[in-house]
């Protein structure tokens, strides 16, 4: 088995960056089994093609706009991903689009892809998350950790 | 009556450029190119540690991260006159080169072909004919009929469900389109082995940078690869090893596939060597540095005035005071303010970051990008002016490849295309695709001397920077995969006081400048076709011939409720 949480966006605009923010907390508190993966995609696309080849699932954290109340959290799946991936809910969905239709092309696009994301409360110039964004980053951690539990995988706080 | 063409966001992502053409009589007559965001990383690096820049620059473009995090380390190396092991050059440069590499193949067959290449068209191809063709070009091992056919087969597949995926938002069928189908089907083919190949540049990026996609390993000073022959955890020979059968896998897709396609397709679409020309002034800097101290380069660079390779001026080292002093900024019709008034061009040591926006002005302010000069010149930087500048300095391999490929377009066009056609669309095109050979047999070189070194028992990859007090002012630059690309810092007492990039997408993306010229994508609009306004198939590639950087791709995006073109008559 294979998953990558892939933590999207630019911490150069505060809230923007809140997945790669996610993933450096994950990676930081705790040891990833071999078969998963954390990686900061930042506002990447085809450079990271190889590492989201096979995957057995994908769990995008992102920042993703909707019409919900700011920092409230939101876990997408099944029907609703492709949605995510047609609206402009985040500003990189048309990179990462691009990375999944090209290993759709191949055949080599994951299993299941599952989006957790956070509604912005500020886009604006700076590498610190809003307080609001920022006081929900644990509980982002923990809807990650439940995905990756429910599809069996046994992960551990570091010590 | 004219009518105005207006195509935003004209890359796939976050819309950051949008570029405004007037059309009449099915011709560009006046373009203006706008940089639909603020880049404001320049604020957030006041006041910190000059070590840290590299990794938070590197977060400017998620295209371009390592040419960011390599041109902010030189910066700081460069104010304090820190020299650096060879073997950090060494490391440095296959990282930058797998970089250009990646860039430029990606480039061309994943975000630019598709501006030529009719998918829908391949599916009426005869596989056999197109791999005889293909057979004909060239002796790559993935030309065979069951390939070709293995492919089409897939993609009648895809087509059948209703679905293009990847190859979505194509013109397809537009008039502009004139490849038979069976180089419509070469080109598809070689799409998918490039998709394939890419990877393998992806990993030596990753395995020398340590992480991917965003290196680890640069530090001021050098990089941060432990390096031994056989130890675990560090760059051991067994991984170098790995490294150079990448290396020749890439070597092989450039000189067999690249170099051939872009001269099939390029024939195909000669009358394309008459547009796009534009700007014909042209400025590269040298890289891949052979000492520590940067004054020995093995791919030159300089400036070339008005077209004419005799007027090439080199630039010699990362002191160099005639690039140094050449370079300035304006902001007249950019959404900023210099506090001494927006007539004047600063220097980028002396350079403002502070926000004036207005609204769209078709004369006064319509960019965030700033306007930069070379002694008062727009320029045009890229992989063009890399070739011609390399070609100028007597680089042989550089004539090697361009002679090359110039006969085989002759041949297959049937009438002599001569340097000259270069000055174009499709030139940039034949550009990247010369300048990528003479990358991969670059690549090679450095991994050749990284291994002599080592095994001469030189295992040295950092030198540590000291920060005195007062003030230092530095400048790195590189030779980026779209060109000049330059960090300017002035650290005081160990703190960034200020820090400006002028980043490739700058110099060709940007506004009119001070004395209202316009720049390089602007003037290369001018005069070029528009068979239907409201596909404007033309634009798109003289402006993704650039390759854009403000964003990553090509195309536009199908975004249902956001039109990315509109057309209205003025």
């Amino acid at each position: 088995m294979r998953i990558v949480v892939l933590g999207l966006g630019n911490i150069l605009l505060s809230d923007e960056g809140v997945g790669v923010r996610v993933v450096e907390a994950l990676a930081a508190g705790w040891q990833a089994p071999d078969e998963v993966e954390f990686v900061d995609g930042g506002t990447c696309a085809m450079e990271m093609l190889e590492q989201l080849e096979d995957l057995d699932a994908l769990i995008v954290v992102d920042c993703v706009r909707g019409n919900r109340a700011p920092a409230t959290p939101v876990v997408l799946k099944g029907a609703e991903v492709p949605v995510f991936f047609r609206t402009k809910l985040s500003p990189h969905q048309a990179g990462l689009s691009d990375v999944l239709a090209s290993l759709e092309f191949t055949g080599c696009a994951p299993q299941e892809t599952v989006i957790i994301g956070i509604e912005p409360v500020s886009l604006a110039l700076g590498m610190e998350l809003s307080p609001a964004v920022a006081a929900r980053l644990p509980e982002l951690v923990a809807l990650t950790l439940t995905e990756l539990r429910a599809r069996g995988v046994t992960i551990e706080e570091r010590a | 009556m004219s009518k105005r063409v207006t195509i935003d966001p004209i890359t796939r992502i976050e819309g950051h450029l949008r570029v405004d053409v007037e059309v009449d009589g099915g011709t560009v007559r006046k373009a203006w190119a706008s940089g639909q965001m603020w880049r404001g990383v320049e604020n957030i690096l006041i006041g910190r540690d000059p070590r840290d820049a590299w990794a938070i620059t590197q977060r400017i473009c998620g295209v371009c991260t390592t040419v960011h995090a390599m041109a902010s380390v030189r910066a700081v190396e460069n104010a304090l006159q820190l020299e650096i092991p060879v073997n950090a050059q060494y490391i440095r440069n296959m990282i930058m080169l797998s970089h250009a590499v990646h860039d430029h193949i990606v480039h061309f067959y994943h975000l630019s072909a598709l501006d030529w290449v009719d998918v829908v068209s391949a599916l009426k191809a005869d596989p056999g004919k197109a791999s005889s063709l293909a057979q004909s070009l060239s002796t790559w091992e993935g030309n065979s009929k069951s390939e070709f056919t293995k492919v089409q087969d897939k993609l009648k597949g895809f087509v059948g469900t209703g679905q293009l995926g990847i190859f979505t938002n194509g013109y397809w069928g537009h008039p502009a389109m004139k490849l038979s189908p069976e180089v419509n089907l070469l080109a598809v083919v070689h799409y998918l082995q490039a998709l394939e190949v890419q990877r393998h540049a992806s990993k030596i990026v990753a395995i020398l940078g340590s992480k991917s996609p965003h290196i680890q390993n640069v530090a001021v000073g050098g990089v941060a690869n432990p390096l031994s022959l056989d130890s675990q955890s560090v760059l051991t020979l067994e991984r170098l090893m790995a490294v150079k059968e990448w290396i020749d896998s890439l070597d092989d897709f450039v000189k067999n596939v690249y170099l051939v396609d872009v001269a099939a397709i390029g024939a195909f679409y000669a009358d394309w060597t008459k547009y796009g020309r534009g700007i014909t002034e042209y400025l590269s800097v040298p890289d891949i540095p052979l000492d520590g101290k940067g004054t020995e380069f093995a791919l030159p660079g300089g400036y070339i005035e008005n077209g004419k390779l005799e007027s090439y001026k080199p630039i010699k080292t990362f002191n160099d005071k005639y690039f140094i002093d050449g370079v300035s900024e304006a902001v007249k019709h950019s959404w900023y303010d210099y506090k001494e008034g927006n007539d004047k061009s600063l220097h980028p040591y002396k350079g403002e970051t502070r926000p004036n926006y207005t609204d769209f002005q078709d004369d006064g302010k319509y960019s965030w990008l700033k306007s930069p000069t070379f002694y008062g010149k727009p320029m045009q930087v890229g992989p063009l002016s890399r070739v011609l500048n390399m070609l100028a300095a007597g680089h042989e391999p550089t004539t090697k490849y361009a002679t090359a490929e110039l006969e085989l377009v002759s041949s297959l066009a049937g009438a002599k295309v001569g340097l000259d056609a270069m000055h174009s669309t499709i030139g940039r095109h034949a550009a990247r695709a010369i300048g990528c050979a003479v990358q991969c047999d670059e690549l090679n070189r450095q991994w050749n001397l990284l291994v002599a070194n080592m095994g001469k028992g030189d295992f040295k990859t950092f030198n540590a920077p000291a920060f005195p007090k007062g003030e230092q002012m530095g400048v790195g630059f590189h030779e980026a995969p779209r060109g000049v690309l330059s960090h300017w810092v002035v650290i005081d007492s160990g703190k960034i006081r200020n820090y400006q990039c002028v980043v490739p997408t700058t110099w060709n993306a940007a506004p009119r400048n001070e004395k209202d010229q316009p720049g390089a994508y602007e003037a290369c609009l001018l005069g070029n076709p528009v068979a239907q306004p409201d596909k404007p198939l033309e634009v798109l590639r003289t402006v993704h011939s650039f390759d854009p950087c403000l964003a990553c791709a090509v195309h536009v995006v199908d975004q249902r409720n956001n039109p990315v073109v509109t057309v209205t008559a003025v």
